[in-house]
């Protein structure tokens, strides 16, 4: 019997654990160890964020459906790594200190044949004084929307905006990326739609100013150094798609901004043309810079060998080029296709886990020298596409020996789907939805744009609305392993 | 033109593009939902099969 490990129930976690199971039945143990004991379908934090969901509706408990599945599961964050055994066994383990299930704060080892990184990252506000409280977690200054709880706090706070602009004090709402380094610059463009949408609904839209604050050097490079689409019968950059969703909602912006520091309602940030400045607000989401987990790993005698697994920003290493060089030399082929680490073989890494081979958008930096470009977006498709790959890959090395050929799905051969909706009435919400194709460019199979345009597309409207809504449900209901969930595509 | 209105409020917004009276009706013409709503889904179904 061989036993996988998957640390991380999250989206790319959760579908790797889940098919990996389904696949290799009884005779092999699949074990997940996750800090969380609810799992949280994280896009719709957002609806949590403006009061159109609550929390409950975005979330559901692990125990039972790991249950159902067969899965052993462990509420417990993963600490280290120790893929050579220790002195006086080979066997590769894992250290854990538990979370929950009446164990919290006891410690254990979890020895594995074949690990799964999924860990996503960590929400890493204390990059920015003033965005974190100084022990990892959000300051008092701003909002979050990244777990369901942050999201329930944004919308407490937010209904305290609406109920002085209802009592005629005028409000000032800043919303997009807390750092220069920020990545998931969608969900901030998604909630400041929803955000101007309600204040329009709760009459107060004349009473705010709502402005973004983002460290795109143009606005719509969503960290994918923008994308090219085609729009009635041009082909046009997601720039302007960008600026014109954010001209009609009379939203202005600013980009290339380094958010430097937070105190209570300022935001001072510097600019990539060196110059600085401060915008005050009453109510900020700004998402935090995201890194690695922290997650160490150890030699056989105990000696730290981090560093050869996991890259300077704590994301673990696989089989992509980290030696590109220059953004001219950069290539669709430095993107990872198994996921595989390539110091040990029997490790993978999935989803926000995984150390991109750089940046998909030209890099940028300030006059002062200050980096200023998005880190590279890994959204739920790519994430569960791979989660999905790699699962397939270790059930071929545990049922056909190590020499089984692996699953590949390169970032550079794969779409990405994202719904950008405002509001949620069936009727009254649209959405800008967008389908990218690959979500990294591949210059050489699609000169000019790096792209193909006629699966890289945006359009405004109820369509995707009720996209976004079916998406909502049937992801839940694929993540609750209901009568036909291998059906629903990640 | 009530759409045209916010090009005047912000220099950033005079260099883009505005949908007008007709583009925003079509967001939620019903009719004209439906058809765009098959299309995206069979485009984002094509995008997912050529993705795994
Ligand atoms: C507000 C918001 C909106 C978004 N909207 C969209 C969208 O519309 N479409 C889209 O495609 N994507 C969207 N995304 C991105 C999407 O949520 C991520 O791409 C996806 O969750 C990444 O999956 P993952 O498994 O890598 O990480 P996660 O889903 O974050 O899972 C990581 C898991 O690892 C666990 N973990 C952490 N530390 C440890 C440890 N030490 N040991 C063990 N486990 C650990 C965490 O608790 C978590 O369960 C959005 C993200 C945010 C924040």
């Amino acid at each position: 019997m061989a036993r996988l490990v998957v640390m991380g129930g999250g989206v790319s976690g959760h579908t790797a654990a889940t098919f990996a199971k389904k696949w290799l039945g009884k005779e092999h143990e699949v074990v997940v160890v996750t800090p969380n004991s609810q799992w949280n379908w994280i896009p719709s934090n957002i609806w949590v964020g403006v009061g159109e969901m609550q929390k409950e509706d975005v979330i559901f408990p692990l125990a039972p459906v790991y249950e159902k599945a067969g899965i052993d599961y462990r509420q417990a964050k993963a600490v280290s790594i120790h893929p050579e055994g220790k002195e006086d066994d080979d066997t590769p383990f894992i250290t854990i200190e538990y979370t929950g299930q009446n164990k919290k704060g006891q410690t254990d080892e979890l020895t594995y044949d074949y690990l799964i990184n999924a860990t996503g990252p960590k929400l890493n506000f204390d990059a920015t004084p003033g965005l974190g409280d100084g022990n990892g977690q959000m300051g008092s200054h701003t909002v979050s929307v990244c777990t369901a709880d942050h999201a329930v706090h944004a919308n407490e706070e937010l209904q305290k905006i609406f109920d002085k602009a209802k009592a005629g004090e005028r409000q000032k709402i800043l919303v997009g990326t807390g750092h220069g380094l920020c990545t998931c610059q969608g969900a901030a463009f998604e909630y400041i739609f929803n955000i101007e949408h309600e204040a329009k609904e709760a009459g107060v839209r004349d009473m705010i100013d709502i402005k973004w604050i983002s460290n795109e050097s143009f606005l719509g490079d969503f960290g994918m150094g923008g994308l090219h689409m085609k729009v009635g019968g041009y082909v046009v950059s997601s720039n302007l798609f960008a600026e014109s969703l954010f001209a009609e909602r009379n939203v202005p912006w600013i980009i290339g901004a380094h958010v430097s520091k937070v105190e209570e309602g300022k935001v001072h940030y510097e600019l990539l043309d060196g110059t600085t400045g401060v915008e005050e607000f009453d109510f900020a989401m700004l998402i935090p810079p995201f890194a690695g987990v922290g997650l160490k790993a150890f030699a056989k005698d105990g000696s730290d060998i981090t560093s050869k697994i996991f890259a300077p920003n704590g994301f673990m290493k696989v089989d992509a080029n980290y030696n590109a060089g220059s953004y001219e030399n950069w290539k669709a082929s430095d993107w990872p296709r198994t996921y595989q680490n390539p110091d040990y073989k029997n490790i993978f890494a999935v989803g926000i886990a995984f150390a991109p081979p750089h940046l998909i958008s030209k890099p940028a930096q300030s006059v002062n020298g200050t980096p200023i470009n998005p880190t590279p977006p890994r959204t739920g498709m790519p994430a569960g596409i791979i989660g999905k790959a790699v699962a397939h890959s270790v059930c071929d090395l545990i049922k056909n020996g190590e020499n089984a050929k692996l699953h590949e799905a390169s970032m550079a051969e794969m779409g990405a789907a994202c719904v950008a909706s405002a509001g949620k009435g069936v009727l009254d919400g649209t959405a800008a939805a967008m389908t990218v194709y690959p979500v990294v460019p591949d210059f050489e199979k699609y000169p000019g744009t790096g792209r193909d345009t006629t699966y890289t597309y945006g359009e405004v409207g109820l369509a995707g609305h009720w996209i976004k809504h079916i998406l909502h449900y049937m992801f839940i209901y694929k993540a609750k392993l209901y009568p036909g969930w291998t059906l629903i595509p990640e | 033109m009530e759409h045209e209105k916010n090009f005047q409020k912000n220099d950033q917004f005079a260099l883009t593009m505005i949908p007008g009276g007709f583009a925003k009706k079509m967001r939620t013409c019903i009719i004209f939902q439906i058809f765009r709503f098959i299309v995206i889904n069979l485009k984002m179904l094509v995008v997912v099969s050529k993705s795994h």
